[in-house]
């Protein structure tokens, strides 16, 4: 088989000798077998909801959510809710702008930035503030250097 | 309540958390007897995932015992001995009515696109995940089943993400018999996808990484032909020369957001995360794959955009298919494939870690040391 020239229909292979070598060879060949072919296959009972709309889970009066929801979700995460600047900037992505437009991701990464930086303060302000400190030393010694040449 | 804790990028740790409380009539706590970290779990760990809040757990993949349930819950009790899919969802939406599980609408306040994830940011629900003694397991009348009693913990711990997305996606392939396969990716999930082409009837089997230990595993359990791209000067051309120039039928991406191979897109996207993820394993497989040929993407991908080489796409008239994996739809054929010896799930697991030591575990895990492919986790009480 080549790309230039026709070929046969199907690519000849060894069945037998596959199935030989390879447990279970071919026992998903037939699409039927395949748990998700037809990909969507309409039955809401497959699936062991005994109810037809979800009751609401309790809170949630604050909580964010895509702009692109009608309404909070019946069912939600609690874990580490909004709080502080990172919380702020979160929100103010939530609230203003789509899952469509970059804002809405790139505001959420700087809140992820601003909380992460936050909380290395919290955890070892000494260690967390060494970088800034070295950095501000140098941008002194630099500027001093400079100062002293001119005078 | 032991508990892994995310810090910051690439900062994580074990710390005392509350327990988790039951907080709709159709949850469960269960208490977790093995987790794991899976790869898609690096992406959390880089910091590439945006809205993952410092004091979140980590976790998707996992199982335990049921240890309390909500006043609506009828299919659990307590003591039951139960698998988890990655996937929170409701069972009762469009999406769920129609077997999309893992495209629930119900359980996702922050983003239409993606369902509920166990630990997996807050972008996918901001539900706290099962690297823990406890996890909170929203519907408990829909996701988790009862293991049966044959079924070993680390093969039932598997079938709740790894084996049933990479056997998925060997599905979206839509593999006919005798079909060439390509999986880039020797991962968890790319050797399950592998060893599942099989099942569907490929006839060929070649499996890309660049490491050369998973690479050997491929060859081992997957019984695939391998390529390692770093020994190539072009992989495209070498995945040409192996198809007859034809480009395979099927290539699987098991790779997703964090790949290597092009240096300009590994940067932009796992360092400067300017981009949703690298999408250099998207764009080999567009390459790789023959004319008419068939994608399936597994590899995550962040939401943000990600330039990947859409034209080549069109130009050859390629089906593109892909989505998270709807876990539970896939239990009773694997199952099946257990019991039979055509799969076996836990030949995969490299290392099993103590909770305590999960710091550890995260970084051995992202510099691919040791030689570790799958990593158990087990809290102290287990």
């Amino acid at each position: 088989m080549d790309p230039y020239t026709a070929g046969t229909e199907r690519p000849p292979f060894d069945a037998e000798a596959l199935r030989s070598r390879i447990p279970g060879w071919g026992a998903d060949s037939d699409p039927a077998d395949r748990p998700s072919s037809p990909r969507e296959r309409f039955d809401p009972a497959a699936s062991g909801a005994h109810w037809d709309v979800p009751e609401r889970q309790a809170g949630g009066d604050d909580r964010e959510r895509s702009i692109e929801h009608r309404q909070l979700t019946p069912v939600f995460g609690t874990t580490s809710p909004l709080r502080g600047v990172s919380g702020v900037i979160r929100r103010f992505a939530y609230d203003n702008f789509s899952e469509g437009r970059a804002a809405h991701w790139l505001l959420l990464i700087a809140g992820d930035r601003v909380e992460a930086m936050g909380a290395r303060f919290e955890r070892d302000p000494v260690r967390a503030a060494a970088p800034w400190l070295i950095g501000a030393a140098a941008v002194g010694a630099l500027v001093s250097l400079r100062r002293g040449r001119r005078g | 309540m032991k508990a892994m804790v995310y810090r910051g990028p690439y900062q994580v740790g074990v710390e005392e958390k509350p327990e988790p409380v039951i907080e709709h009539p159709n949850d469960a706590i269960v208490r977790v007897t093995l987790a794991s970290i899976c790869g898609s779990d690096l992406h959390l760990y880089h910091g590439m995932m945006p809205d993952t809040r410092v004091g979140t757990t980590f976790g998707h993949e996992f199982i335990g015992e049921v240890v309390e349930v909500g006043a609506s819950v009828q299919n659990l009790a307590v003591g039951d001995r139960v698998m988890v899919p990655f996937n929170v969802y409701c069972g009762s939406c469009y999406f769920c009515a129609r077997g999309l599980y893992s495209n629930c609408h119900n359980v996702n306040p922050n983003a239409t696109a993606v369902g509920g994830i166990y630990g997996y940011s807050h972008t996918c629900g901001g539900y706290d995940g099962g690297q823990a003694e406890y996890v909170r397991v929203p519907f408990a009348d829909v996701g988790p089943s009862v293991i049966p009693d044959w079924l070993d913990d680390a093969d039932a711990l598997l079938m709740t993400d790894a084996l049933a997305t990479g056997y998925f996606g060997a599905q979206l392939g839509d593999i006919t018999p005798g079909d060439t396969v390509v999986v880039l990716g020797a991962g968890p999930v790319g050797l399950f996808a592998a060893r599942s082409a099989w099942l569907m009837g490929a006839g060929r089997v070649i499996v890309v990484d660049r490491l050369d230990y998973r690479l050997e595993k491929a060859r081992a359990f997957a019984f695939a032909e391998t390529r390692n791209y770093e020994h190539y000067r072009d992989i495209i051309v070498e995945l040409k020369n192996a198809t007859d120039g034809l480009g395979a039928d099927v290539v699987i991406d098991a790779v997703g957001a964090e790949a290597d191979g092009n240096r300009l897109q590994h940067v932009t996207a796992t360092k400067l995360k300017l981009q949703g993820g690298s999408p250099v394993a998207l764009n080999w497989a567009i390459d790789g794959v023959r004319k008419g040929g068939t994608v399936s993407v597994l590899g995550a991908y962040g939401p943000m955009f990600s330039a990947v080489k859409f034209g080549d796409a069109m130009n050859k008239g390629l089906t593109l298919r892909m989505n998270q994996c709807p876990v539970k739809r896939q239990w009773p054929r694997l199952l099946e494939h257990i019991k039979s010896g055509f799969l076996t799930p836990s030949d995969i697991v490299t290392h099993r870690i103590p909770l305590d030591e999960v710091a550890d575990g995260y970084r051995m895990f992202s510099g691919k040391e040791d030689g570790i492919i799958k990593a158990l986790l087990v809290p102290s009480g287990s």
